[in-house]
C-alpha cells in the first residue's frame, strides 16, 4: 500500500518541503520564502511541493513540520498566553522570585500572576515541609477567569514530582480539566530558576502550538490530505499534536536538529560533524549515533536563561546572502549582515550593488549562479583573500565545537553550503549529499518518536542495574506515549552523573529511547 | 564609605568569577540574590576597613555544602538572620558588619544579599583574595583567628552553633549537619573584630572585582579585549596565548583534578602549555619551566572577550590567554605557602612567585 510523507521546516530565509515515499526517497523537494507569519509560508510550502508530484493525496498518510512559531512568540513577545506562574518550595528559594534576570519586558508579560507556596522537596526525596494545599485552592480561585495557563515548580521536581501533580490537580478541579498545566519536572533537569524559566515559555506559548496545529491541518484537510500530523522537537525527534501542544517549548530550535538528522540520514553517517549553511548564517552541530550531541550550557530563549535539552551549536554570522566590506585600510570585513531572501536583487551576480559571498564565488568560478560577466572584473587577487577569510571562519569554528583534534568527516547541507570547498581543515573527508538544500526539511520527515527521562535517582535503593532498568523503562513508555511502536524502541543516548558531596549514590540519570512512528491504520486521521 | 547598587553587582560578579581562578562555583545565583536584595531593601552599604572601629564584631557570610543543591533549593534569605542572631546571643555582642569569606566565586556576592536584608554593611575586604576549597585557606587563620563559633542556619529555621578545638573538627562536624539540613546552609564564620580585620584580612578586594568586570564589560562594547586593562589592575602577567587541545579529568576526594593541555597560539606558537588544576587553577607550566603556582593567581580568559573560563569551562578547541597574578603577601610566608602552596594540593613543585618566574623567563629568551 503506497504511504508518503510530507516534511516542512522553517528556517530563517527559506521554508523547505520534501515529499518522501515510503521507502524514505525523496520524490520532489521545494524551498519557498519564510513568511513574516510563518504560517503562510508554510501552507504556500505544502501547496507548492504537493503540485509537483502526481500521487494520489489521500495517500500522503504523514505531514511532519518543523517551525519556529514557538521560538518567534518568546523572541517577539506576542501571541503569549496570560500564565499563573506557581512555585512550590517556600520558606527556602525566597531570595531569588520567579522571573528574576528575565528580561523587563518579557516579565511585563509573564509577572502578573506569581505566587509563591510552601512545599517542596529535599535533594534526597524528603520534604522541606509539607505543601500547603489550602494556599494552592485559594491561587486556583483566585486566577480563575484570568490566565489560560498555569506553571508549576515544585524544588527538586526531579527527584520528586508529587507537589507538583498534588497543585496541578487541584488546579484543574478548580478551573476545570481543559486549562492548560505545564509541570517543570516534565519540562527541565536539577536547576529551579533555569527549569523554572522554561516551565513559564512552556506555558505561555500553549495557545501558539495549538493554533499552528489548528491552521496546518486544516490546510492540509482543504488540499484533501488527512495526515497524521508531527511536530519536530529540539532532540530531532518527533511529538504528536497532542504532545506538542502540551510541551511546545521542546519545538524551539528543532531546525538546527532537523538538519543534522537529515545529513545522518542522506549520508548514511552516524558520526560526524554537520555544517549548514544557510542565507544568513551556518551552524555546525555534532552528530553522535546519528543525533545532535546536546549542549551542556544553560540556554538564553527570549533573555531567558533555561536549562532543558537543545543541540550544541556553534553559530557564525556566514550564508549565501552575507555582505562583504572593503574598510579604508584594506581590511576584509564578512558580515555579519546579509541580504538574506533579498539576494536575488541586491547581490551582484543578479544585477544588484551588494557584494556578497556568493558573488565572491561565483566571480571565483566555483559555482554558476546568476551572471558571472556582471562580477568579472573584480580584483582577482582580492577575491581569493576574501575566499580564504570565509573558509578560515568556518575552520575555527569547526575546530571550536570538536572535542579532540581527530579529524572527523564533515557533512556539507543547506543551500549556502556551495560557498565551502571540498577540502577543510580538521575534516577527514567532506560529503555533499544529494538533495543537500533540503537536509532540514528531509530531517523532519524521517524523524522517529522519542521518550526521554531525567531524574534524580539513589542508587543505594535498589543497586545500579535495577535502577538503570528502571529509568530505561520509564523512557520507553514516554516514547511509546509520545506515539513510537512499542515493538522498535532503542535506547539512543544515556547518561549517569554521580552527584558530588551527596550521601546514597545520589545519581542523575538520562535515558532517551528513540523508535519509528506506530504504523496509522488505514483512514486514521488526526 | 559608598553605597553598591546593581551595575556594582553585575561588574563585582564578572571580578569574582576572574578571581576565583576556574573555581569557586559560579556567581550566578549569588548576583541574582544580591540584585533583588537591593530591588527589596535599597542600595547596600560598602564600608572601608579602615572605617570599621577596633572593637566592631565583623561576621564573614557565605554557603556551605553542595553548590548542585544550592541552585536547586535556593536559600530563604533568612538563613542569616537566624545565624548571626545565635553568635548575638552566645558572644553578648552585636554584630557590625559582614563581608565574604572569599572574593572568588558564588561567596563573594552572598554577603551582599544578607546584608540587605538585615541592615548591615559590607566591609571592602575578604580572607583569600581568590577561591580556595577549604575552611583554614583563608588569612585569618595564617593569624591565629578561630573559625568557630561558627552557625549554620538552612531555610526552615534551624541553625546549629559549634565551638571545636580546631578547624579540621569545624569542618567535620559542619560538613555532615550540612547534609542534614538539606546539603547546602548558610554559614556565619571566623567572627573577629576590627583590629583582627584590618591586620589578617586582603583589603579592597571587591572594588578591585568591580574596577576588573567594568574593564570587561567597557571592553565589551567596544569590541575590545579587556587583558591589557585586567593585568594592569591586578599587576599580572600574560603567561600564555593559546588553544585548549586536551582536558583529562579526574573526580577524586570530591575534588574536580586534572590537567588541560594548550597549543600555542601567536607568539607563543609552537609551545605547550600545561595547566594543573583542583576545583582552582593550580600550576601553570611549559615543557622547559614553570611559569605561575598557587596561592598566585591563575585565570583562563576566552581570548575574544576576557570573561573568565571556568575549569569545568576548559574544552578542547577553547582560545585562552592564561594570565598569573601575584597572591596577597600574606599566602607568600611559610605558613601561607604551607596552608595553599604546591606541596598541599600533592604537587612536587617548590613555589616561586609568579613576578620573578616571568623575569626568569625574559632573561632565558633575551
Amino acid at each position: 500500500m503506497a504511504n508518503y510523507r510530507i516534511g516542512i521546516d522553517v528556517g530563517g530565509t527559506h521554508t523547505d518541503a520534501v515529499i518522501l515515499d515510503a521507502n524514505y526517497q525523496v520524490v520532489t523537494e521545494t524551498k519557498s520564502p519564510t513568511t513574516e507569519d510563518v504560517s503562510t509560508g508554510i501552507y504556500q510550502a505544502m501547496r507548492k511541493v504537493i503540485s509537483h508530484v502526481n500521487i494520489p493525496l489521500e495517500d500522503i498518510r504523514y505531514a511532519m513540520l518543523g517551525t519556529t512559531h514557538c521560538t518567534n512568540a518568546i523572541v517577539e513577545r506576542k501571541r503569549l498566553n496570560s500564565v499563573a506562574v506557581i512555585r512550590i518550595g517556600a520558606p527556602a528559594t525566597l531570595a531569588v522570585k520567579p522571573l528574576i534576570g528575565v528580561p523587563d519586558d518579557l516579565k511585563d508579560h509573564l509577572g502578573k500572576f506569581v505566587y509563591l507556596v510552601r512545599g517542596g522537596n529535599e535533594f534526597d526525596g524528603r520534604e522541606i515541609t509539607s505543601l500547603d494545599e489550602d494556599e494552592i485552592y485559594k491561587i486556583a480561585h483566585e486566577v480563575k477567569g484570568l490566565v489560560d495557563s498555569v506553571a508549576i515548580t515544585s524544588v527538586f521536581s526531579p527527584v520528586s514530582p508529587k507537589h507538583e501533580e498534588r497543585a496541578a490537580e487541584i488546579i484543574k478541579e478548580v478551573l476545570g480539566e481543559e486549562i492548560a498545566v505545564s509541570l517543570s519536572s516534565e519540562i527541565g533537569s536539577v536547576g529551579l530558576l533555569e527549569r523554572e524559566n522554561a516551565t513559564i515559555l512552556n506555558a505561555a506559548v500553549v495557545n501558539v502550538a495549538k493554533a499552528t496545529a489548528d491552521g496546518f491541518v486544516n490546510a492540509l484537510n482543504e488540499e484533501g490530505i488527512h495526515a497524521k500530523v508531527f511536530f519536530g522537537q529540539n532532540d530531532g525527534t518527533l511529538m504528536s499534536i497532542d504532545y506538542a501542544v502540551k510541551y511546545p517549548i521542546f519545538t524551539v530550535a528543532c531546525g538546527p536538529t532537523n538538519s543534522l538528522r537529515g545529513a545522518s540520514y542522506l549520508t548514511g553517517y552516524s558520526d560526524a560533524l554537520v555544517i549548514d549553511v544557510g542565507g544568513t548564517t551556518t551552524d555546525i552541530g555534532i552528530l553522535v549515533n546519528s543525533f545532535p550531541r546536546e549542549s551542556s550550557l544553560s540556554v538564553e530563549i527570549g533573555g531567558a536563561r533555561t536549562n532543558f535539552r537543545m543541540p550544541d551549536l556553534v553559530s557564525i554570522g556566514l550564508g549565501g546572502g552575507t555582505i562583504v566590506r572593503i574598510q579604508d585600510n584594506g581590511e576584509i570585513k564578512i558580515g555579519p549582515d546579509s541580504v538574506g531572501y533579498q539576494l536575488p536583487e541586491k547581490g551582484m551576480v543578479f544585477g544588484g550593488d551588494t557584494l556578497t559571498t556568493t558573488d565572491v564565488i561565483v566571480a571565483l568560478g566555483k559555482a554558476e549562479i546568476g551572471d558571472p560577466t556582471l562580477v568579472k572584473d573584480l580584483d582577482k587577487e582580492l577575491l581569493k583573500k576574501i575566499y580564504a577569510q570565509m573558509v578560515e571562519q568556518v575552520e575555527v569554528a569547526i575546530d571550536k565545537i570538536k572535542t579532540s583534534a581527530e579529524p572527523m568527516p564533515v557533512i556539507l547541507v543547506g543551500g549556502g553550503s556551495i560557498l565551502l570547498p571540498d577540502q577543510l581543515e580538521g575534516a577527514s573527508t567532506v560529503l555533499r549529499p544529494e538533495n543537500f538544500g533540503v537536509a532540514n526539511a528531509i530531517g523532519a520527515a524521517i524523524a522517529q518518536v522519542s521518550g526521554q527521562i531525567e531524574k534524580v535517582f539513589s542508587l543505594d535503593e535498589m543497586g545500579r542495574e535495577k535502577t538503570l532498568q528502571l529509568a530505561k523503562d520509564m523512557a520507553f513508555e514516554e516514547a511509546v506515549k509520545a506515539g513510537a511502536d512499542p515493538d522498535q524502541l532503542n535506547i539512543v543516548d544515556i547518561e549517569d552523573v554521580p552527584l558530588a558531596y551527596l550521601p546514597g549514590n545520589a545519581t542523575r540519570i538520562r535515558i532517551k529511547a528513540a523508535g519509528n512512528l506506530a504504523e496509522v491504520l488505514d483512514g486514521a486521521g488526526v | 564609605m559608598r553605597y553598591i547598587g546593581k551595575q556594582e553587582i553585575e561588574d563585582i560578579a564578572v571580578g569574582a568569577a576572574l578571581l576565583g581562578t576556574g573555581g569557586g562555583g559560579d556567581p550566578y545565583i549569588g548576583k541574582l540574590m544580591a540584585l533583588q536584595a537591593i530591588e527589596e531593601f535599597g542600595p547596600i552599604k560598602l564600608l572601608d576597613v579602615d572605617e570599621v572601629p577596633d572593637d566592631a564584631l565583623v561576621v564573614p557570610s557565605g554557603m556551605m555544602g553542595a553548590p548542585t543543591v544550592m541552585i536547586e533549593k535556593a536559600p530563604s534569605g533568612e538563613e542569616a538572620i537566624g545565624a548571626f542572631k545565635s553568635l548575638e546571643e552566645y558572644l553578648g555582642k552585636e554584630v557590625y558588619a559582614t563581608m565574604p569569606i572569599e572574593a572568588g566565586g558564588l561567596n563573594s556576592l552572598l554577603p551582599f544579599a544578607l546584608a540587605a536584608r538585615l541592615g548591615l554593611p559590607v566591609v571592602d575586604v575578604d580572607g583569600m583574595g581568590r577561591a580556595f576549597p577549604e575552611l583554614q585557606m583563608v588569612t585569618f587563620y595564617l593569624d591565629g583567628v578561630s573559625a568557630t563559633p561558627l552557625v549554620i542556619a538552612d531555610e526552615k529555621g534551624n541553625t546549629s552553633l559549634l565551638k571545636t578545638i580546631n578547624n579540621v573538627w569545624a569542618e567535620r562536624i559542619a560538613r555532615t549537619s550540612t547534609i542534614e539540613m538539606g546539603g547546602s546552609v548558610m554559614m556565619a564564620i571566623y567572627p573577629m573584630n576590627g583590629r583582627n580585620l584590618k591586620e589578617s584580612g586582603i583589603h579592597h578586594i571587591l572594588a578591585l572585582e568591580e574596577q576588573i568586570g567594568k574593564a570587561i564589560r567597557l571592553a565589551k562594547q567596544e569590541g575590545k579585549a579587556p587583558i591589557k586593562e585586567i593585568l594592569q589592575l591586578t599587576n599580572g602577567h600574560e603567561l600564555f596565548k593559546g588553544k585548549v587541545i586536551d582536558v583529562n579529568r579526574k573526580t577524586e576526594t570530591g575534588f574536580a583534578r586534572g590537567t588541560a593541555t594548550l597549543e600555542g597560539l601567536d607568539s607563543n606558537l609552537g609551545q605547550e602549555l600545561e595547566l594543573k588544576f583542583q576545583n582552582e587553577h593550580l600550576i601553570a607550566k611549559t615543557k622547559e619551566r614553570v611559569l605561575c603556582v598557587t596561592p598566585d593567581l591563575i585565570a583562563v580568559l576566552d581570548a575574544e572577550t576576557g570573561l573568565p573560563v571556568t575549569t569545568e569551562g576548559l574544552r578542547y578547541g577553547a582560545r585562552c590567554v592564561v594570565i598569573g597574578m601575584p597572591c596577597d603577601p600574606k599566602w607568600r610566608t611559610e605558613k601561607g605557602i604551607k596552608t595553599c602552596g604546591p606541596g598541599y594540593f600533592g604537587y612536587d613543585v617548590d613555589y616561586r612567585p609568579v613576578e620573578e618566574l616571568v623575569l626568569e623567563g625574559v632573561k632565558t629568551i633575551g
